[in-house]
């Protein structure tokens, strides 16, 4: 079955309106967590470091912290809160008494949590940009990234709560997936300058270190051909899983 | 309600929901196993049978989202497995369980599911409007549905199946759990959508529910239908009109109705006997010279559905059986 925009809105409508009854109580957090990394790095690490990747070390981590927020925005939405969905709260079985299909509850489902990662890498950016931190207006263009990083994780995401049978299971995707994510993907430290052969190449398979790569050269203003690998990267890795995705909600859905 | 025009010829003779060598395994279980089925327009057809029988299987391969191991299921004339949405925009289902988002209050869940049939604007705030009403929802419709009572929960699940005014109508034991007023409110409602012409199709395990509201109903047991046709109907072709409940162990029955009395059909649940005949006058004549402290608490009653689901389905405790 094809999918249908119109009814995968309506999908991303029902997340929406859950959202806005408490946007305000949502939305707070997303401020202070950068402020929090910000204060603590700039007065903390950032002192004994003195410059890093030719930049201070605040300057270095603000690209790649945006994409980590908004990896974490997407992550949350389709991890727990789809499995919860799923099968506590029996919403896609009454979905699936309307005109939808599994695959819009999908779509739908995956368009909400890249909107959920825009607001966070997207609150995340303001800050960062408050502080001065945002070199206008080239940095500007990260803002485009945040999206890509929000669908690629949404997919990441999804596909794997469509394999799991327990909720159980998704603390080993934070812990053991996400957080090394975090730590090896340029986000704390150039790669470059402290990975050694062979684990370059495991770097380079990891999904963040991509986002982080075009983010920091938005931010840099220098770009290179490297960056197209980067975007191919994360738009057949999204289309890849989106498609085994489908296949699995379907199953998942209508035994 | 709106009214919806006379139904055109082509559905008198074709039915609303038809069925037919409908299968579902699951693994080696064998959860509904060869049904045949039809559900005129216009009509409440109701699907009876124990725990696990199959009913709610079977209706979830009516709209769309089981699919079948082997048969056809046909809904409007359509073939559910190659048009769904079609299939789906025209109905509308009450699940088992209620679905409900329990941070919205009963409007918002309305809308959101509105959006689900593509309602906007207006209209959505008309049909939202015209239901809150309907199902008397409007007392708390601004309410967080998790501060509702289980009452209140299972009538805004039952509006939100009627916001796309579907022409067939699935209510998956929409009663159970419900406190008798609520409960006939509920019948109530369902009576005057069939007035306006919506075709139902429901499960209850309560045979008192099924004998007001249908006009049909099949038996499920093990995923296969035992019996089918009007309460009425079936009563009369499995059991006697008559029934006399009494309490008898199983020696005194044999005095009672061992010799002489083995053509008459006997049920068993614990120390409870129920005997069946045209005519229990003679049988009660019997006990009561046979029990003259009246430690028997006999009771005569008509048959009723309930009797004959016990007989078919096989769930009782214990039988005796001539
Ligand atoms: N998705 C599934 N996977 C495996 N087994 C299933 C699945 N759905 C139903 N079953 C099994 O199929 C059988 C029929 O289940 P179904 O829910 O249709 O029964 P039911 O008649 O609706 O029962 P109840 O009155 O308890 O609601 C049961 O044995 C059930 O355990
Ligand atoms: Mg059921």
């Amino acid at each position: 079955m094809s999918v249908s925009l119109p009814h995968a809105l309506a999908v991303w409508r029902r997340n929406a309106s859950m959202y806005a009854r408490t946007w305000k109580l949502n939305i707070l957090p997303n401020f202070f967590e950068p402020v929090f990394y910000l204060m603590s790095i700039g007065i903390g690490v950032g002192a004994y470091i003195d410059r890093i990747g030719g930049v201070s070390y605040v300057e270095f981590l603000a690209p790649g912290l945006i994409c980590v927020a908004a990896m974490n925005g997407a992550s949350f939405e389709v991890t727990y809160n789809i499995f919860v969905r799923m099968s506590y709260e029996k919403a896609y079985d009454a979905m699936l008494t309307t005109p939808l299909q599994p695959e819009d509850v999908l779509v739908g489902e995956l368009l909400w949590a890249t909107t959920r990662a825009c607001i966070y890498g997207g609150a995340f950016f303001l800050v960062v940009a408050a502080y001065g931190l945002a070199p206008l207006p080239h940095s500007l263009l990260a803002l485009a990234v945040v999206p890509l990083a929000g669908l690629l994780f949404a997919v990441i995401g999804a596909a794997f709560t469509l394999r799991v049978a327990t909720i159980d299971l998704f603390s080993f995707y934070f812990t053991l997936f996400l957080t090394p994510l975090f730590l090896f993907s340029d986000v704390f430290f150039p790669i470059g300058e402290r990975l050694q052969g062979g684990w370059l190449w495991v770097a380079e398979v990891l999904p963040l270190l991509h986002p982080v790569r075009m983010a920091r050269a938005c931010f840099a203003g220098t770009f290179s051909p490297i960056l197209l690998l980067d975007l191919a990267y994360i738009l057949l890795l999204s289309a890849g899983l989106y498609a085994w995705s489908r296949g699995a909600i379907v199953r998942r859905l209508t035994s | 309600m709106e009214e919806r025009g006379s139904a055109p010829l082509g559905r008198l003779i074709e039915p609303l929901v038809s069925l037919r060598g409908v299968a579902k395994r699951f693994g080696e279980r064998r959860a509904v196993d060869g049904v045949d089925l039809d559900v005129p327009a216009g009509a409440c057809f109701g699907l009876l049978g124990p725990n696990g029988a199959g009913k709610t299987t079977t209706l979830r391969m009516v709209y769309g989202v089981t699919r079948p191991t082997a048969g056809r299921v046909h809904v409007f004339g359509l073939d559910v497995a190659r048009e769904p949405r079609q299939v789906r925009s025209r109905l509308g289902v009450t699940l088992q369980e209620n679905a409900l988002i329990e941070s919205l209050s009963p409007e918002d869940n309305l809308r959101v599911f509105g959006r689900f049939h593509l309602l906007r604007g207006a209209e959505l705030e008309r049909r939202v409007g015209e239901l809150v009403d309907f199902l008397d929802l409007r007392s708390h419709a601004k309410v967080p549905v998790r501060h509702l009572s289980g009452g209140f929960q299972r009538r805004l699940a039952i509006a939100l199946s009627l916001m796309n005014r579907p022409e067939l109508l699935i209510l998956d034991e929409p009663t159970t759990g419900l406190d008798p007023a609520i409960r006939q409110a509920v019948w109530a409602r369902v009576r005057e959508l069939r007035a306006t012409g919506t075709t139902v199709l429901l499960t209850t395990h309560y045979m008192d529910e099924a004998e007001r509201l249908c006009d049909d109903v099949a038996i499920f047991a093990n995923g296969r239908i035992e019996s089918q046709g009007a309460p009425r109907t079936l009563i009369a072709r499995h059991l006697a009109a008559e029934a006399l409940e009494l309490d008898c162990g199983a020696i005194d029955e044999e005095k009672l109705f061992g010799e002489g009395g083995g053509s008459i059909r006997r049920m068993r649940a614990g120390n409870r006997l129920i005997v069946y005949a045209s005519d229990v006058a003679p049988l009660l004549e019997r006990v009561h010279r046979f029990d003259e402290s009246g430690g028997c608490r006999a009771v005569v009653r008509p048959t009723n559905l309930e009797d004959v689901f016990l007989l078919l389905t096989g769930t009782r405790i214990g039988e005796a059986d001539a």
